[in-house]
């Protein structure tokens, strides 16, 4: 089960570069936002897989202080371009 | 109990592969926003779910279920505000768009 858990998280991280890739590449300022906001959710999941197999409950509130700090930054970066003409 | 964990777990991972595909693959910024909002939620979801079946009913999966709604209430959020932005910015949409009943720009 552990090992199972494992190579889901390196299947996410896999998907982070992915995504990674796409903010590199974005045509508009918005689909990097977007890709960062992706990139911040497979995050806040991988950072949850780790602490199920390791079984250190205290990473769980890093988890949703992260969840928190990147729901902020994609609303923040929408709220700024609304007024910046970027 | 451990294979629903898996079943579950591997449905997530199959939705964000799916949402992160469709972030790299598709060709404007409304389906991409369309893309990762429900497949990232969805499979987020699927994925602490599984979590916290295995957890069992401690502080953790009390935790993971806070995670839980607060990853439905976030990437819906981030999602209304980045397409309202892209329709204001008038960022172009893909090729053979068919804007059925699209009004324009003036009262978004």
């Amino acid at each position: 089960m552990s090992h199972f858990l494992l190579l889901v998280s390196v299947a996410l991280v896999i998907l982070i570069f992915i995504a990674f890739g796409r903010v590199l590449a974005g045509p508009g300022v918005l689909d990097r936002v977007l890709a960062f906001n992706q990139i911040g959710t497979t995050t806040v999941i991988v950072i949850a897989v780790i602490a199920q197999v390791f079984g250190e409950t205290f990473f769980f509130d890093v988890a949703l202080v992260y969840a928190l700090i990147s729901f902020l930054v994609t609303i923040g970066m929408g709220r700024y371009l609304e007024r910046e003409d970027l | 109990m451990d294979y629903a964990v898996v079943f579950l777990v591997t449905a997530g991972v199959f939705f964000l592969i799916v949402g992160t595909v469709g972030l790299w693959r598709l060709p404007d910024t409304y389906s991409r926003i369309q893309a990762v909002s429900k497949g990232s939620t969805f499979g987020g979801m699927l994925i602490l779910l599984g979590l916290g079946l295995r957890s069992g009913l401690t502080c953790a999966s009390l935790k993971l279920l806070l995670l839980l709604g607060l990853l439905g209430l976030t990437n819906a959020t981030a999602a209304h505000v980045l397409g309202k932005e892209a329709l204001q910015k008038k960022y172009p949409f893909a090729e053979g768009t068919y804007q059925w009943n699209y009004q324009g720009n003036e009262e978004v």
